[in-house]
C-alpha cells in the first residue's frame, strides 16, 4: 500500500502565488474554514461570558452525583475579615484572596458580591435567566458550526492534511518545543504545513476538548440524563460533570490565549490576513530587503 | 509602520469587543433579542422529547446516596395566614382542589391521597442554579389523580397553584405591567438575586417574614407561586405529588404538605405547597402567560436542561 501524495506532500496542492512586495502567498484556508473559525470564536466568546454568568448562580464545584455544600472543591465567595468585606476563592482547604476580580468586585462603581466580575459576565448584571437563554442558543451554534467544520474537514481531507503530524514531525518533537520556546517560526516549504505541537494542539481542541465540553453540558441536563444515564455515569455524576465542564472552560480559555499570543508574535498581520482572506504568506521570493521599521 | 498597524489591530478589537458585548445586553433587552434567545429553548424542548418516550424515566438511586441535608429553596416558610393555620393543624384540614377541564372536580385530603396508590422513588434534584440533592419521595403519581377527575379532550396542561406569596401587584396588576420597559427588567434582577443569593453554604435563600394576605383592599395582590407541566409529563410514571420526604412527612421548608416532583425537569419545576391542580388547554390565562411564576420572569418553560 502506498501512501497518497497528499500525505506525503501535505498542501503541495494549495494554490500559491506571488503577492506584492515578492511575498510567495499559500493559500492556505479554504472558506469554510474561514468562516467556522471567526463563528467559534464569537460563539465561544459569549458561550463563556453566559456561562460565567450562570455559574454565578451557585459559584461552587463538587464531586459527585450531589452537592456537599460544606465542602465544595471549589468555592468563589465573599467573607467578611475583621470588618472588611474580602473576595476569597477556596481551592479545597485552601483559600486566596482575590478581592476587585473574584468574589467581590466593582460594577458601575458599586461594590458587589459575585464569583466572576460584572465585565467577564453576559449579561454584565446579575440575571441568570437570561444568562442561560444566550447560553443555550449559542451551544446549538456551537454544535452546528463545529458539526460543519469536522464534516467538512473529514470529507475534504482537510482535517487529515492539516492536523494530523507526520513522521518527520513526530521523529523532530523535540526541535519544535526548542523552537517554540525561542519564538522562531520557519519560513519558506515548512510554513507550509502546521508545525507538531500545533497540530497536536488543534486536535486537542478540536477531537477533545470541544466535545468533552459539549457533552459534560449535557451530562448536566435532567432531561438528557434520563434519556442517556449513561452520559452523566460517564463523567461520574452530575456535580462531577459541572466541574469538568468548568475545567475545560478554563482549558479553553488557556488554549486562546496562548493561540493569541502567538498570533502576535508570529506575524500577526501575515496570520490575520491568513484566517480572513486564505492567503497566508510563507516568506520572500527574493532575498528580503530590508524592511523600514 | 508594523507598530502602527499592530496598534491600529489592538484598538479595533479592543472597540468591538466591548461594542460586541454592550451590543449583546441591549439586544437582549428588545423584544426582538427576547424572541431569538427563546429559540434555542424551543429546539430544547423538540429534541429532547425525540429522546425521550413518555415512560422515560429519571435516574433512581440507592439509599446510601441520600443526600444528609435536602437544602430547601425559594420559599421555606410561607408567609401566608391560611397556611399557617393549615400548618398549626398538622394539616388536617387540608384539601387539594383538582378542576377545570375535568369532568368531576375533587377535593382531596392528606388521608384521601394517602389512600390512592403510591409511588417512592430515590432521585436527584437539580437546581436552575447548579446544586444538586438526592432524596426519597413518597407520594400518589399525578395520573391517578386526574384519571379519577376524568380529562376533558381540551386539557393540554395541568397548572400547579400553590399556597406561598413570593410577592405582591398592586390590585390593579400596575406594578406588574410598568411602562419603562427597564424597570421590568430591574425588577426581575431582584428576583433573580434573591433566588439565586447562591450562598453554597448554609443559610437558605428568600427569607420571608410577616403575614401575607390575598387582601385586595390593601391596594395588593399577592403573586403565589404557579408552576405547568404538560400532559406528557404528568402521565410519567415518576410525576408525583409527594406527601414524604426521606420516609417522614414533607417538612415545611420542603414544601409540606404536598409538592410537585417532576424529574426530568430543574427544581422550579418541582411547584411546592400546592394546593390546587387546575387542568387547562392553553396557559395564556395563568400569570402573565408563561406558565410559571419563573418562567414569567425570564426562565424557560421547559426546564429538561
Amino acid at each position: 500500500m502506498t501512501a497518497s501524495p497528499a500525505i506525503d506532500a501535505p498542501d503541495k496542492a494549495a494554490p500559491e502565488r506571488i503577492g506584492p512586495n515578492g511575498r510567495r502567498l499559500i493559500y492556505r484556508h479554504p472558506l469554510v474554514i474561514r468562516l467556522t473559525h471567526w463563528i467559534n470564536a464569537a460563539v465561544l466568546l459569549v458561550l463563556l461570558m453566559s456561562g460565567l454568568q450562570i455559574f454565578n448562580a451557585h459559584p461552587a464545584l463538587y464531586w459527585g452525583a450531589t452537592s456537599t455544600f460544606d465542602t465544595p472543591a471549589l468555592a468563589i465567595t465573599s467573607e467578611d475579615t475583621s470588618g472588611t468585606n474580602r473576595g476569597v476563592v477556596y481551592l479545597g482547604e485552601h483559600k486566596f484572596d482575590t478581592t476587585g476580580v473574584l468574589g467581590l468586585s466593582t460594577a458601575n462603581g458599586i461594590e458587589t458580591d459575585r464569583a466572576f466580575p460584572s465585565w467577564a459576565t453576559l449579561p454584565s448584571n446579575q440575571d441568570l435567566a437570561t444568562g442561560r437563554r444566550w447560553h443555550f442558543l449559542f451551544a446549538w451554534f456551537l454544535v452546528v458550526n463545529g458539526a460543519i467544520y469536522l464534516l467538512y474537514g473529514l470529507f475534504s481531507g482537510q482535517l487529515r492534511r492539516r492536523l494530523i503530524p507526520e513522521g518527520d514531525q513526530i521523529r523532530d518533537f523535540g526541535g519544535s518545543i526548542k523552537e517554540h520556546l525561542l519564538l522562531r517560526f520557519p519560513e519558506g516549504e515548512e510554513a507550509k504545513r502546521y508545525n507538531v505541537i500545533q497540530k497536536l494542539t488543534y486536535l486537542g481542541v478540536v477531537l477533545v476538548l470541544l466535545p468533552a465540553m459539549v457533552l459534560a453540558g449535557l451530562a448536566m441536563s435532567p432531561g438528557v440524563d434520563a434519556a442517556w444515564p449513561w452520559l452523566t455515569e460517564l463523567f461520574g455524576g452530575r456535580q462531577s460533570a459541572r466541574s469538568i465542564h468548568f475545567i475545560a472552560a478554563g482549558l479553553l480559555v488557556l488554549f486562546v490565549v496562548v493561540h493569541l499570543g502567538l498570533v502576535l508574535v508570529s506575524g500577526v498581520v501575515n496570520n490575520l490576513r491568513g484566517m480572513i482572506t486564505g492567503w497566508f504568506s510563507i516568506g520572500r521570493v527574493r532575498p528580503a530587503r530590508e524592511e523600514a521599521r | 509602520m508594523i507598530l502602527h498597524r499592530r496598534r491600529l489591530l489592538t484598538a479595533t478589537a479592543g472597540l468591538a469587543g466591548t461594542a460586541l458585548l454592550g451590543g449583546c445586553d441591549r439586544f437582549a433587552g428588545t423584544d426582538a433579542g427576547r424572541r431569538t434567545l427563546r429559540t434555542g429553548e424551543d429546539a430544547n424542548l423538540y429534541v429532547q422529547r425525540l429522546l425521550m418516550s413518555d415512560t422515560t424515566l429519571a435516574r433512581e438511586f440507592p439509599e446510601s446516596m441520600i443526600s444528609p441535608w435536602f437544602k430547601p429553596n425559594g420559599s421555606i416558610d410561607p408567609p401566608d395566614t391560611a397556611y399557617k393555620a393549615l400548618a398549626a393543624n398538622n394539616f388536617a384540614d387540608f384539601k387539594l382542589k383538582v378542576d377545570g377541564l375535568v369532568n368531576t372536580p375533587l377535593s382531596l385530603s392528606l388521608a384521601d391521597l394517602r389512600g390512592l396508590p403510591s409511588r417512592t422513588q430515590i432521585t436527584r434534584h437539580d437546581c436552575v442554579e447548579g446544586w444538586s440533592c438526592i432524596g426519597k419521595w413518597s407520594g400518589v403519581p399525578l395520573a391517578e389523580v386526574v384519571k379519577r377527575a376524568g380529562l376533558k379532550p381540551q386539557a393540554r396542561y395541568a397548572v400547579l397553584h400553590c399556597a406561598d406569596t413570593l410577592e405582591y401587584a398592586s390590585a390593579d396588576g400596575a406594578w406588574l405591567r410598568p411602562t419603562n420597559p427597564s424597570a421590568v427588567r430591574e425588577a426581575h434582577a431582584t428576583h433573580v438575586r434573591l433566588a439565586a443569593a447562591g450562598d453554597w453554604g448554609g443559610s437558605p435563600t428568600g427569607t420571608q417574614n410577616g403575614d401575607a394576605n390575598d387582601d385586595a383592599s390593601e391596594g395588593r395582590r399577592a403573586i403565589r407561586y404557579y408552576e405547568s407541566i404538560d400532559l406528557f409529563d404528568v402521565f410519567n410514571p415518576q410525576t408525583i405529588l409527594a406527601y414524604d420526604l426521606n420516609g417522614k412527612s414533607l417538612p415545611v421548608s420542603n414544601g409540606a404538605p404536598l409538592r410537585l416532583r417532576v424529574e426530568r425537569q430543574l427544581g422550579y419545576k418541582n411547584a411546592k405547597y400546592v394546593t390546587r391542580v387546575e387542568m387547562v388547554s392553553t396557559l395564556g390565562g395563568i400569570g402573565e402567560g408563561k406558565g410559571g411564576y419563573w418562567e414569567d420572569r425570564g426562565y424557560e418553560w421547559y426546564a429538561g436542561i
